[in-house]
């Protein structure tokens, strides 16, 4: 593997990067927004699968008598495999998912097999929005908690800000590639957490060791060091975990597609956090072995 | 740390054994099983129906806010208290009162309370009040005791639930309360639940009542199964808690579709009672405000036994005696989530992940191999144990898996060779330094130990939250994740130690390379 590489000098660079990306993340989650699906937005999703000859606009056309408002059919995986999706309204229709699927039958004239039929309420919905934003902001705090425990807040601090950095990335892609937000990618996010957080505890454990072992170099120096020190396993453990996911990515099924997508940018921004977003923070925050000293005894065991 | 005493190794691969033995119990023939433990497979990967129902109190706080009007009133005039303006609202009643202080000394107290009742358990009172300007009150349900009301609602409602779905004859049903307002109900293998969602849309309030121009009582008019407009009386002659049995039958002579039905005592005696008085007049039965239908009172009915006919195919008919045995729910439930997968999509889910899992598996075994050569082979041999004893531990606990289940075993493969990597890693760099091979490794364990801890903690805290946080298939992914996580550290810091031991400690000294 190729050792000493000068990551400080490329500390700069990749900051001014890493905050353009995150600044236009922010801009398009906020401005073009998130594309929810039905968990978290209402509505109905029905999985189907017909004869190959059937197109996604001749699905759209047999379901327009029916007045649903705003209809979303798409291909889904398969020739002849179908998702539509269709927006939450008002009336509380208990009727409708039988309503669908004998319009579709009698319209179509080929044999429709629902594969998968989803209906969120309203009030589902908006409580599964609302615990899954708890559960991610808790899951940042539980790692803040942890890493200021283990290490100090300085460490605390760099770690959580590439977090925040790797889950708003990711979020940013969805919404630029207008990738639907589900139950499952929020399981991909809090697993980025995880895996983003392992990495930069790693890197992070070299750099307290070095800092006592080398007290005389800068902070810079042993950040370099210490990358430099972990970066075949860092780029081995990316290896492993992504020849799994992109394992699920093409085999996986169209179910599990934007969960391992979600995952895969996860891990390559996760990555990349840790060696170029958390530790220059410690720089600036000028670490250094003293900042250590105090609590020598507890690291040490 | 390369030193293990017997007695460590002897537990070592006794654990690993017993757990991972538990993998095997998956492979059970149906009809010969050793011991009944299985993974169970989620509703996304065996089809089936999952749906959310939430109680609709609304109509049930009203009924209950009614029936206070007439003891309040006669509570005012029994004291001398004068009232006016009272109105009956949805959820609360308002009036005007002349003694304040005077009503809340008996709105509150804890004697003999019968309009406001003290509820022991939550140590408040059934209703509370607000005190609107001049002498205006708003008396309503307090907090607890809308909750009495929607917990004694939905326990009756999972017990009616669970009878109309057990007479349906679904297999393996879950009926389960979720909150303080919901049931939650998983139906294995179901691939339409419409028809699950209908008797379970209905109260099935069933009532006898008679059709009259004029009753005491008041009428309601309501239009007929052809269509007439009757008046029925709003005195109920007997409702559905007095059926004990009913059933689907054919009326001989135009082969019609029925339902039989069968009284208590009770019931025969006030039914025959009212058939008696009344030969001649018509008797309407209705169901949920509708009427099924009124026949002609030809003779008077003392058996207890009696047959409803409205013009029912054999499925309405077959489903109203289901409906009419089961009794009726309390409240309306709504279906507020619902998720039907097909048996089919389940089977290629299955098949797609198990495909992904393999291929999988087998990139990182052969990427291990070509990175560490002899390690490598320990690394795999410590991931497969890492499967079994993964696969072990979800047996055990019976767990579910599901389809995010099986990408959390997938990831916990990619993942679990972390461990060893640091390890190894660890080694290497101490190989460049000490000149013995045995201290390299055994100080490359210790020093990697915190570092390997330290990493897979935050990972443990991430699967804890979602399983905490999340709600079916992707608690499945939690739990895969979690425990593989565990079993990770099992099989790199024992398992994997131990074997790097025996290499080590056989080789000793000459060229071995990592």
């Amino acid at each position: 593997m190729i050792k000493n590489i000068n990551f400080v000098s490329k500390f700069k660079k990749a900051n001014i990067f890493s905050l353009i990306i995150f600044i236009l993340s922010l801009i398009f989650i906020s401005f073009k927004g998130l594309n929810y699906g039905i968990d978290f937005k209402g509505g109905t999703l029905i999985e189907l699968r017909t004869d190959t000859s059937i197109n996604a606009s001749a699905i759209r056309d047999s379901l327009k008598s029916m007045n649903l408002g705003d209809i979303n059919v798409k291909k889904f995986g398969k020739e002849g495999d179908y998702l539509i999706k269709v927006e939450q309204k008002n009336t509380n229709n208990s009727n409708l998912i039988p309503e669908i699927k004998k319009t579709l039958a009698d319209n179509l004239n080929a044999d429709v097999d629902f594969r998968r039929v989803e209906n969120v309420g309203p009030k589902v919905s908006s409580e599964l929005l609302e615990s899954s934003i708890i559960a991610i902001s808790l899951a940042l705090a539980a790692m803040l908690f942890y890493i200021w425990i283990r290490f100090e807040w300085q460490f605390s601090i760099g770690s959580i800000i590439a977090l925040f950095h790797d889950v708003i990335i990711t979020l940013g892609i969805f919404s630029v590639l207008s990738l639907e937000i589900n139950l499952s990618i929020i399981a991909a996010v809090l697993t980025i957490v995880g895996y983003s957080m392992n990495d930069t505890v790693v890197i992070y454990d070299r750099i307290r060791e070095n800092l006592l072992k080398y007290t005389k170099i800068s902070i810079s120096d042993v950040s370099n060091l210490s990358i430099n020190e972990t970066l075949s396993r860092t780029i081995i453990t990316s290896i492993t975990t992504l020849l799994a996911l992109v394992s699920i990515y093409i085999l996986g099924g169209e179910i599990l597609r934007g969960f391992s997508f979600a995952m895969i940018l996860g891990v390559i921004i996760g990555t990349y956090s840790s060696m170029f977003v958390a530790s220059p923070i410690l720089k600036f925050f000028k670490v250094s072995y003293k900042t250590l000293e105090k609590e020598e005894e507890k690291i040490l065991p | 740390m390369l030193n293990f005493s017997k007695i460590n190794i002897i537990l070592i691969y006794l654990i690993f054994f017993l757990i991972s033995i538990f993998s095997v119990l998956n492979f059970q023939h149906k009809d010969n099983l050793i011991l009944d433990k299985k993974v169970n497979l989620g509703l996304d990967l065996q089809g089936g129906s999952y749906l959310l129902l939430e109680i609709n109190s609304d109509s049930l706080v009203e009924e209950k806010i009614q029936s206070k009007v007439i003891p309040i009133k006669k509570l005012f005039r029994e004291n001398n208290l004068i009232y006016s303006d009272f109105k009956i609202n949805k959820k609360d009643l308002t009036f005007k009162i002349n003694d304040f202080e005077k009503f809340e000394l008996f709105f509150f107290s804890r004697k003999e309370n019968l309009i406001n009742p003290y509820i022991d358990n939550y140590r408040a009172f059934e209703l509370d009040y607000k005190k609107l300007n001049d002498n205006y009150v708003q008396v309503s349900f307090s907090k607890f005791g809308l909750l009495t009301i929607n917990n004694s609602a939905l326990k009756q409602s999972i017990e009616i639930v669970r009878r109309r779905i057990d007479d349906v004859g679904t297999k393996e049903p879950t009926i389960l309360q979720r909150g303080e307002k919901r049931i939650l109900v998983e139906l294995p293998g179901l691939k339409d639940p419409e028809r699950i969602k209908k008797l379970l849309g209905k109260t099935a309030k069933l009532n006898f009542r008679m059709v009259s121009e004029n009753s005491e009582f008041g009428v309601d008019e309501l239009i007929s199964e052809i269509g007439e407009s009757l008046k029925i009386s709003k005195r109920i002659v007997m409702s559905g808690e007095n059926l004990i049995d009913a059933q689907p039958s054919i009326q001989n002579q135009q082969n019609e579709p029925t339902v039989s039905f069968t009284l208590d005592r009770i019931g025969s005696q006030k039914f025959g009672r009212t058939t008696t008085d009344n030969v001649g007049k018509r008797l309407a039965i209705v169901l949920d405000g509708k009427i099924i239908s009124a026949p002609n009172i030809n003779e008077p009915i003392t058996s207890g036994k009696g047959v409803i006919s409205g013009n029912f195919s054999f499925q309405e008919a077959t489903d109203l005696a289901l409906l009419l045995r089961s009794g009726a729910l309390p409240t309306p439930l709504d279906v507020v989530e619902e998720r039907t997968v097909g048996p089919d999509l389940g089977e290629d889910s299955i098949k797609s992940g198990i495909t992904s899992l393999i291929v999988g598996f087998i990139l990182v075994i052969f990427f291990m191999l070509y990175k560490y050569r002899l390690f490598g082979l320990v690394a795999n041999i410590a991931l497969i144990a890492n499967l079994l004893m993964l696969v072990g531990v979800l047996t055990i606990l019976e767990a579910t898996l599901t389809l995010p289940g099986i990408a959390g075993i997938i990831l916990t493969v990619g993942m679990a060779v972390d461990a060893n990597v640091l390890i190894f890693e660890r080694i290497k760099e101490e190989l460049k330094t000490e000149k013995s091979i045995i201290h390299a490794f055994d100080s490359g364990y210790s020093k990697a130990k915190i570092t390997v801890l330290d990493a897979n903690i935050t990972t443990l805290i991430a699967a804890v939250i979602l399983f905490a946080f999340g709600s079916g298939p992707v608690k499945g992914f939690a739990i895969t994740l979690g425990i593989g996580i565990l079993t990770t550290l099992f099989t790199a810091y024992f398992l994997a130690r131990h074997l790097t031991s025996i290499i080590v400690l056989r080789k000793n000294n000459t060229t071995l390379k990592i």
